[in-house]
């Protein structure tokens, strides 16, 4: 290893990361504030309610004490989801089925809560975490199982995985074992108290909805990153990734490691789950992954596939979930503008060289650095 | 909370504060949360948004609201307006329940009112609004079991809960009524009274899922249906309107859908509505006034909380003789000599 590898290798990111990870997103962010503007002139709205608009969007994210922990609270399961993801992308396995494993992780993690109930928090929410990722990592290794024995695209059979948990979580609900006492409807009882992720804030005031899942998202973001970049687990995942008959030959287990990699998203994609079952809404009920595990998409891909990328993306991600939140209270603008300006951003992202060529003295030019 | 002294000390202090300024008018703000329907979904939210809307006309009130898409958005947007200094905050349905009842009891001071839901034991600052929508709908089962050529009729609910259902089995009732009265046997598909068992669609929004729903419920003889999902119906209008309404008329729910759902007017025989505008604006005028109580408002057939929307464009197609029967009816279940439920 020569010298410059190593000055680099103790850094966590190089200057083309930089510009991948924060100088792309903050002009694909700003690109599309502007679009977002002429959108919203476009459907009638005045230039002050814009302004405004934008102005409640900041508020919203981080004006205030109750707008960070908001923005905290939503970005947590996009985060841990974008990292299964980001994974996967790495291994070369696009994997669509996040939302599936969001279902099965959080509906996973409730029942045990409530199993566990008695038990002192200290076992009650471990298990209940443990049993959100096996099984979210049960339920992904079908589809890696799948593209490893059958060569089944793991596209078409994580969509299917993500179709067929809608209707299991319908069907699951309305069992005795897991339906709410007293309700006709879809609907789990409640996680018991040892089982919930605490909320952190409530001793300032009892709205503040952020809750020790953040501490989770952390760890999983170091976790991942070592996985990735220090383990020979995730060197295999990059190899694989990058060259799979290359892998192969130089004596990887590719069907191992296709499962693994699947396993392993679907892990964090099932504590995103149980983050939410656990930590936001105290129960499962249809439709409780609202898009995350589709939004963590997005996150991963913006956050080019690296952990503390993915950390950046689902921060932003969750600021504008929060601050859109504001922009409706205090601008009246339709919550429908925050996903266009979301979806702007993601074009703007997917598509560097058009910011590159939109922003050119943000960049260094090619072959000088 | 520590201090209680101290916070509430400055919250008079503010609000002083705030009089002072706004003195000679003082603005008056309510503010709404919707479920996952959405604000337009020509039925049940857009309902009772409307009853804001009226009250901003009637009262010069200011109106605001937060939609909700998806069950994780009820705590925050219900947060999100305890910031914003709502005077009321109305949360729409049955399935904002729980949210409401924790965001009443984390700010005891903010009046809170909420559509289709009654606590028991009653909240101090929780008023909750509910309908006898069994009653409309019974006249509306009565009604298509008048009007069907297949003797089959069908419906169909958003989500199993007593909202809903409310609606399911009055229909049915009515139908039942209409099969003692007659020595018929129209049959109502997609809901059982006895097992509480019946079609849903597990959701509020997909329009898919109602047309879908409703092309099953054709299939299997059904002429007229009575979709119970909010805008999950305009999808089972559709069909209707493709169909051709000599095969498949449309019965609407909470709003009168001839006039919210102008394009596919023609497809509805009638609607049952609950008039969460009604109770909505009147929840705000006594808000206002300061009168506003924690507890229960019912709608009723008496107070016009429920009723039957006009047949419109069908006037002609239901005999004269049947639209007395319905008058009749309709007597009969506010002096209570006919029952509508057990």
């Amino acid at each position: 290893m020569n010298a410059m590898d190593k000055a680099t290798q103790w850094r966590l990111l190089g200057r083309t990361q930089v510009e991948d990870l924060v100088i792309v997103p903050l002009f694909a962010f700003v690109a599309a504030l502007f679009l977002g503007a002429l959108v919203m002139a476009a459907t009638g709205v005045d230039l002050a309610v814009i302004g405004q608009s934008y102005v409640a969007l900041v508020k919203g994210s981080v004006g205030s004490l109750n707008a960070v922990s908001e923005t905290l609270t939503a970005a947590a399961p996009l985060v841990l989801a974008g990292l299964g993801l980001a994974l996967g992308f790495r291994a070369g396995l696009f994997n669509i089925g996040a939302e599936g494993q969001v279902v099965m992780g959080g509906l996973a993690a409730v029942v045990a809560g409530v199993a566990l109930g008695d038990f002192p928090a200290i076992v009650a929410l471990p298990g209940a975490l443990l049993a959100g990722a096996l099984t979210g990592a049960f339920y992904a290794g079908i589809a890696g199982w799948l593209r490893a024995v059958t060569g089944a695209h793991e596209v078409i059979s994580t969509i299917m995985l993500n179709l067929i948990s809608y209707r299991l979580l319908d069907y699951l609900l309305r069992t005795p074992l897991i339906q709410k006492e007293g309700r006709a409807d879809p609907i789990s009882k409640s996680v018991p108290d040892a089982a919930e992720l605490p909320r952190l804030l409530t001793f300032i005031d009892a709205n503040l909805r952020v809750h020790a899942g953040i501490f989770l998202t952390l760890a999983m973001v170091a976790v991942a990153y070592w996985l990735l970049f220090r383990s020979k687990l995730g060197f295999e995942f990059r190899a694989a990734g990058e060259n799979a008959v290359a892998a192969r030959f130089a004596g990887m287990n590719a069907s191992l490691t296709i499962i693994l990699a699947m396993a392993i998203a679907g892990a964090l994609a099932g504590l995103a789950g149980a983050n939410q079952t656990l930590g936001v809404l105290d129960r499962a009920t249809p439709g409780f992954s609202a898009g995350i595990g589709f939004d963590a998409i997005a996150v991963a891909l913006m956050g080019r596939s690296h952990p503390v990328g993915v950390l950046l993306a689902g921060l932003l991600f969750g600021a504008l979930e929060a601050g859109g939140r504001q922009m409706q209270v205090d601008a009246g603008v339709s919550i429908d503008l925050i996903a266009i300006i979301q979806s702007l951003i993601i074009v703007f992202i997917a598509a560097p060289l058009l910011v590159k060529a939109l922003f050119p003295w943000g960049f260094r030019r090619e072959g000088s650095g | 909370m520590k201090h209680p002294g101290l916070k509430s000390s400055l919250a008079t202090i503010i609000a002083a504060l705030g009089l002072a300024a706004a003195s000679p008018a003082m603005s008056f703000t309510a503010c709404q949360v919707t479920d996952t329907g959405g604000i337009d979904d020509n039925s049940f939210n857009q309902t009772a948004w409307k009853g804001v809307q009226d009250a901003q006309d009637a009262f010069g009130v200011e109106g605001r609201f937060l939609e909700s898409q998806a069950e994780t958005d009820y705590d925050a947007n219900i947060n999100s307006l305890i910031e914003g200094d709502c005077d009321v905050i109305i949360t729409v349905g049955f399935l904002l329940g729980d949210a409401t009842e924790k965001a009443a009891k984390a700010n005891p001071d903010q009046p809170f009112s909420i559509v289709d839901f009654a606590y028991d034991p009653v909240i101090p600052n929780v008023l909750g609004q509910v309908y006898a929508t069994n009653q409309a709908a019974f006249l509306a089962g009565y009604l298509a079991a008048g009007m069907t050529q297949t003797k089959i009729l069908g419906t169909f609910g958003g989500i199993n809960i007593p909202p809903v259902t409310i609606f399911m089995d009055g229909f049915v009732k009515g139908a039942n009524h209409w099969n003692a009265e007659k020595g018929d046997s129209v049959m109502v598909l997609g809901w059982d009274l006895e097992t509480r068992e019946g079609l849903f669609t597990n959701n509020f929004d997909n329009l898919d899922d109602g047309r879908a729903f409703a092309q099953n419920l054709y299939d299997e003889g059904a002429d007229i249906v009575l979709p119970v999902a909010g805008p999950v119906g305009l999808g089972s209008a559709t069909l209707a309107d493709e169909l051709g309404i000599d095969r498949l008329k449309i019965i609407g729910v909470d709003a009168d859908l001839y006039f919210t759902d102008t394009e596919r007017q023609h497809v509805y025989l009638t609607s049952i509505t609950k008039r969460m505008d009604a109770t909505v604006a009147q929840v705000i005028e006594a808000t206002m006034k300061g009168e506003f109580e924690g507890g229960l408002l019912v709608g009723t057939l008496e107070n016009g909380g429920v009723d039957l929307a006009p047949l419109h464009d069908m006037e002609d197609l239901v005999p004269d003789e049947l639209k007395a029967e319905l008058e009749a009816l309709r007597a009969g279940i506010i002096d209570g000599s006919i029952k509508v439920s057990d």
